[in-house]
């Protein structure tokens, strides 16, 4: 079973660790290098993708705006089609009706496609809980799954392990859940993939019960959308009799042809494709509306907040919500690449992990407070999102807010959060430059007292200043203020101005 | 309260004073044109001809690993007959509104796609020959829409070698929004751009995981 990230370390302890381990670095690097180069090629074919990536981002500002309204038409559309809609506050209530529901079909098994928010909920840990097994069927959450392992990447959650691991993870393991790997299986991908497609195949072909996420769900017509390569999410949204399907709230969008607009920059993000090799679109349930017996006989949309409307309430946080989950923001990151996704203490790694992960959970545990700073702000992440997630703005933002603390929205309640330990020099500092710089006098007489003394600087920093300068060198005091030189060279006709 | 509710007042509360949100208790204001989404991007990428479009068609489709095959209505049962032979199948599935000329040189046992057919059943047999909705040049992508001469989405997912043929020019537009205009959302709607594939392991492109893993497309002119 995957894992959860309850008590993990802050980010730079985690980060620390992660470094150290060649074996990832090499991993992420070959990885990440590989898809950033295709991803440019991609975007560069669509003369007007900077035009693409607007309409994106201005039609997911709408569908925030209006979330309300829209929700319960998709409700009235998806329920006109067949399909069951339910509603889950938290992660909780979600995997109680999930697991409620597997249980009125009397299976003890399902199959599931990649996706985020039912890792983000814990799902498959609820299920087992209530002895239902949850078998992955992505490739890569397959491998995770099977080494007993913790996702490190959105699109490739098994992106930290290379194909000899994969190998030595399915030789070991398939046994234990099902058919066993060839016994003369190599580290070539497409013999993995082979293994892969032989030791699932026997389960989708049984399955009665699918569960998935969306990529896209359609207020006007209730349709929702999967995007996939291999043909496992295939497999999973048409085979079972009953499917269920956990889609966040913001995965919304108004009308059909909004569609145009992110089918076009999603694959071309993720994958560096045109197109990925498959997209599923379905509406309801195989006797809603064209009553032709194709797919499942019971469909239910359960509709996920767990902490989304918390972070709507936030105003500069909020267009975290436009983000449809290429992952283009984990590859270009220069702190991702060299920490790994586990570090990052969430199912939601990288950039816009970062500040995706504070605000659905808040900042109350030392990984979430951690998360805004881990990043160099240096808005490569921007640069590439497809919906404009200004990234380093919201990392600001949140890191004042950890800082200084704040009126917050949680559980959707208005709350006051206290200053964060440990930033107590940063805040006194603050205060210090705050006096100074509103006190001319006393800032001259300070620059002048640091220029006079400046030979007896240390190189490194006392207190708690110290970590700051483990890594950086203490910048050199000049020997006269910049204000002074500027009166003696230019004083007499520039004034103090 | 139920958490429906809960949810739409937690949204409510978190839009209240939001510009062009809410108005009032009711909720969030009707959608209106005072904020249009600005689509000045392009409906389709180059300008090019008919016949231009199907190459684009033709060559995409074989960058992503799918084997491309043209034809015109006199010679397509004899084509269909040569690859199902060549690939060595022993069974096909036939969709209800299959055009019965296509398959009337083959020699597999035909196998009628019908709602008793069980998923295990579906794995014994070797392929399925297919018509399309739509197919869409610039990507690559031919899509299904589970009209009668397409079947059931499970038909084409299960057996692991797929013909679809395309009508050309016909059922080919350029761009993914000219072929969304061309679909009906409420019809189950299948994408399918190349063969199955993964870039899982170590996030290159392989072909082959769980979908058919051989992919021809006939482009059928003149028809």
């Amino acid at each position: 079973m995957t894992h959860t990230f309850v008590g993990m370390p802050a980010f730079p302890k985690a980060a620390h660790d992660a470094v150290r381990d060649t074996t990832l670095r090499g991993n992420l690097r070959h990885a990440t290098h590989t898809i950033r180069a295709k991803r440019a090629k991609a975007v560069a074919e669509l003369e007007d993708w900077e035009r693409l990536r607007e309409a994106g981002k201005q039609i997911k500002d709408h569908t925030l705006r209006h979330l309300d309204r829209y929700l319960v038409q998709l409700e009235e559309s998806v329920t006109r089609a067949g399909g069951t809609v339910h509603w889950a506050a938290d992660a909780d209530e979600a995997n109680r009706i999930v697991a409620g529901l597997v249980r009125a079909t009397g299976e003890r098994e399902v199959v599931k496609v990649k996706s985020m928010a039912t890792q983000e909920i814990g799902l498959n840990e609820a299920l087992a809980e209530e002895g239902i097994t949850a078998y992955e069927t992505d490739l890569a959450e397959l491998i995770v799954q099977l080494g007993d392992d913790r996702p490190s990447h959105i699109l490739v959650p098994a992106i930290h392990r290379n194909r000899g691991e994969i190998r030595d993870i399915f030789a070991r393991t398939m046994s234990e859940w099902g058919r066993p790997a060839p016994d003369d299986l190599t580290d070539t991908p497409a013999e993995l993939a082979e293994a892969a497609r032989l030791h699932l195949r026997e389960k989708f072909l049984r399955a009665k019960v699918g569960i998935s996420g969306a990529n896209f769900m359609v207020a006007e017509t209730g349709t929702l959308v999967v995007v996939e390569s291999e043909g496992n999410g295939r497999m999973c949204l048409t085979l079972p009799e009953t499917l269920i399907s956990v889609v966040g709230i913001e995965k919304l969008v108004p009308t059909w042809r909004d569609l145009e607009v992110f089918l076009q920059t999603l694959p071309r993000s993720s994958t560096a494709e045109r197109m990925n090799p498959y997209t599923s679109m379905w509406t309801g349930t195989r006797d809603g509306l064209t009553g032709e017996g194709d797919g499942p006989r019971n469909f239910h949309l359960v509709l996920l907040d767990n902490g989304r409307t918390d972070t709507l309430a936030d105003e500069v946080g909020r267009q975290a919500l436009r983000c449809i989950r290429c992952s283009a923001c984990l590859n270009v990151c220069p702190v991702y690449e060299r920490a790994g996704g586990h570090a990052y203490g969430s199912v939601y790694p990288g950039p816009i992990g970062a500040i995706l992960s504070p605000q659905l959970r808040g900042t109350a545990s030392e990984i979430d407070a951690s998360l805004p700073y881990a990043s160099s702000l240096c808005g490569a992440c921007y640069e590439v999102c497809p919906v404009a997630i200004d990234i380093p703005e919201v990392l600001v933002h949140l890191r004042e807010r950890v800082v200084q603390g704040g009126p917050v929205t949680r559980r959707g309640a208005k709350v006051t959060l206290q200053p964060a330990k440990g930033h107590a020099a940063e805040r006194a500092a603050m205060r210090a430059a705050a006096f100074a710089f509103t006190h001319p006098g006393a800032l001259a007489a300070g620059q002048r007292l640091a220029a006079r003394t400046r030979r007896f600087h240390p190189r490194r920093l006392p207190g708690p200043g110290r970590a700051w300068s483990d890594s950086r060198a203490v910048p050199k005091v000049p020997a006269e203020p910049f204000r002074d030189w500027w009166r003696r060279t230019r004083g007499e006709t520039g004034g103090d101005r | 309260m139920s958490s429906r509710d809960v949810i739409l007042n937690r949204i409510r509360r978190a839009l209240n004073g939001s510009p062009g949100a809410s108005d009032g208790p009711g909720g969030s204001g009707a959608p209106g044109a005072e904020e249009p989404v600005d689509r000045s991007y392009l409906t389709e990428h180059g300008a090019r001809s008919t016949e231009e479009t199907v190459e684009l068609l033709a060559e995409n489709l074989a960058d992503y690993r799918a084997i491309v095959h043209r034809s015109d209505a006199d010679g397509l049962a004899e084509l269909l007959a040569r690859l199902l032979a060549v690939r060595g199948a022993r069974s096909v599935v036939v969709p209800p509104g299959l055009d019965a000329s296509w398959l009337k040189a083959a020699d597999p046992v035909r196998v009628h796609d019908r709602a008793e057919l069980t998923p295990q059943q579906l794995d014994e047999v070797d392929s399925v020959v297919t018509g399309c909705a739509v197919a869409v040049a610039e990507t690559g992508t031919i899509v299904l829409d589970g009209s009668p001469d397409q079947g059931r989405r499970r038909s084409t997912l299960v057996p692991d070698h797929h013909i679809c043929v395309v009508r050309v020019p016909d059922q080919v537009v350029s761009s993914v929004p000219q072929a969304l205009q061309r679909l009906d959302p409420v019809r189950p709607l299948t994408w399918i751009s190349g063969p199955s594939a993964t870039s899982d392991i170590e996030l290159d492109r392989v072909e082959g995981v769980h979908g058919p893993r051989t992919l021809e497309v006939v482009l059928l002119s003149g028809a």
